[in-house]
């Protein structure tokens, strides 16, 4: 029985670690697609941010990119897509089936380096 | 087309617009395209020929307000290709059978065309591959004997039909694009043939530019046509924009049919192509199919749109 707790109390310290270790500092910000159109267009984050898409159109729209991870299932009307932006730098992304619909998320450098485009 | 005393009002532009979009006959001889007047005479006088009918963006799985019913109007349009008095030799579909790509869209898209008992030729609109595995549900079904993401080419009564897809890998920024390797087969697949032949094109995305602003063109279409510029009678026929329009540039004649959908707004009139919601009464007359009839000898293909009420 002792063997079988003290994992399970180490799991449970390692969470409250991570729980206090990832303060609130990025506000989560909304891109809305409305009329074929990403708003904001442009935006500018902090790392850490939590971007969601949500398609208020009656068409599906996604997000598509090159960047790892940051491409969504096609969103049928009031369906979202959330990712979370830990890398400094400019990420280009557009509507995978509407690809003259284009936005940008540019995640702030902390060490004041450049950008990576 | 009747002709209205209370002045030239939007409304009364528009109708007049659907009404020459569905009425005029498109004749093309020696690659001069001319008008030869309205469908239903001209049908009359000229039942032989060889003629297959093109639809487009059924839509299946589509129910917002613009119109509710897609199941519905998709039937109405096929009820109407049995009416065509000289029977079409087959179908082509330019795309956007589903909505949503789902099995059971496709499904129901499969149980109404099959009504029109003719052998049908598709190619995919951007809505088709959206499944989790991109297109995968789209090529099981359609996409035997074809070659990428389903090109491919035919001959029929001695003309050449090519049908191209350009929905696949877009490009961020960009319009409907056809890629180096179907261009590569595209010329390969013209190559060696009489210039007398005359060729259709269809695919979903207009390969000609609309209105960028909207994506509707396709990026590198341009390469496309100049392959098939030594031809006499090239005839190019696309959907996706929900509305009936014609370009005639050279010897190329362009021509986009009506969804059996929902319409969408003429380039510009509104803020976005979204779905265009009309009035109850007026969205059939929005709505519809097309029949392009081929003559031998005198190297005629005429177009007729057809919707499903006038």
């Amino acid at each position: 029985m002792l063997r079988m707790k003290l994992p399970t109390i180490l799991v449970g310290v390692a969470v409250s670690v991570l729980w206090v270790a990832a303060p609130a500092q990025a506000e989560d910000i909304t891109v809305t697609i409305d009329n074929f159109a990403f708003t904001p267009q442009n935006v500018t984050v902090k790392p850490g941010t939590k971007v969601t898409w949500i398609n208020h159109d009656d068409i599906p729209h996604s997000v598509a990119s090159g960047t790892q991870g940051l491409r969504s299932k096609a969103l049928d009307t009031d369906q979202s897509f959330s990712f979370t932006f830990t890398t400094p730098g400019t990420f280009k992304y557009f509507c995978g089936l509407h690809p003259h619909m284009t936005g940008s998320i540019v995640v702030e450098g902390t060490t004041g380096s450049a950008a990576p485009q | 087309m009747t002709t209205h005393d209370d002045g030239p009002s939007r409304r009364k532009v528009l109708e007049c617009m659907t009404w020459a979009g569905t009425g005029v006959l498109w004749t093309i001889a020696g690659g001069v395209p001319a008008s030869l007047g309205i469908i239903d005479g001209a049908l009359a006088e000229e039942p032989k020929g060889f003629t297959f009918l093109q639809i487009s963006d059924s839509h299946m799985g589509f129910d917002k307000p613009a119109n509710p019913n897609a199941k519905g109007t998709l039937e109405e349009a096929i009820a109407r290709a049995r009416t065509i008095p000289n029977r079409p030799a087959f179908m082509i579909h330019t795309g956007d059978i589903s909505h949503l790509s789902k099995a059971s869209e496709f499904d129901d898209a499969e149980k109404i065309i099959s009504q029109a008992r003719l052998d049908v030729h598709y190619v995919p609109g951007e809505h088709d591959i959206i499944d989790e595995d991109r297109g995968r549900l789209y090529m099981a079904r359609y996409g035997r004997g074809t070659r990428g993401f389903g090109y491919y080419s035919f001959d029929a009564n001695g003309v050449h039909f090519i049908g191209l897809v350009n929905v696949v890998d877009l490009k961020g920024g960009g319009l409907g694009y056809l890629g180096a390797e179907q261009l590569a087969w595209l010329e390969n697949d013209l190559k060696g043939r009489s210039a007398s032949q005359p060729i259709v094109v269809f695919a979903h995305i207009p390969l000609w530019t609309v209105y960028p602003e909207w994506g509707w063109g396709t990026d590198d279409g341009a390469q496309a046509l100049g392959y098939l510029k030594r031809f006499g009678s090239v005839t190019v026929l696309n959907g996706h924009i929900h509305q009936v329009m014609q370009k005639v540039e050279g010897n190329v004649t362009f021509h986009t049919a009506r969804s059996t959908a929902f319409p969408q707004p003429a380039p510009g009139t509104a803020p976005s192509p979204g779905p265009m919601k009309v009035a109850d009464d007026k969205l059939r007359t929005l709505l519809g199919i097309a029949d392009i009839t081929f003559k031998q000898n005198e190297q005629r293909l005429a177009i007729v749109d057809t919707p499903l009420k006038s």
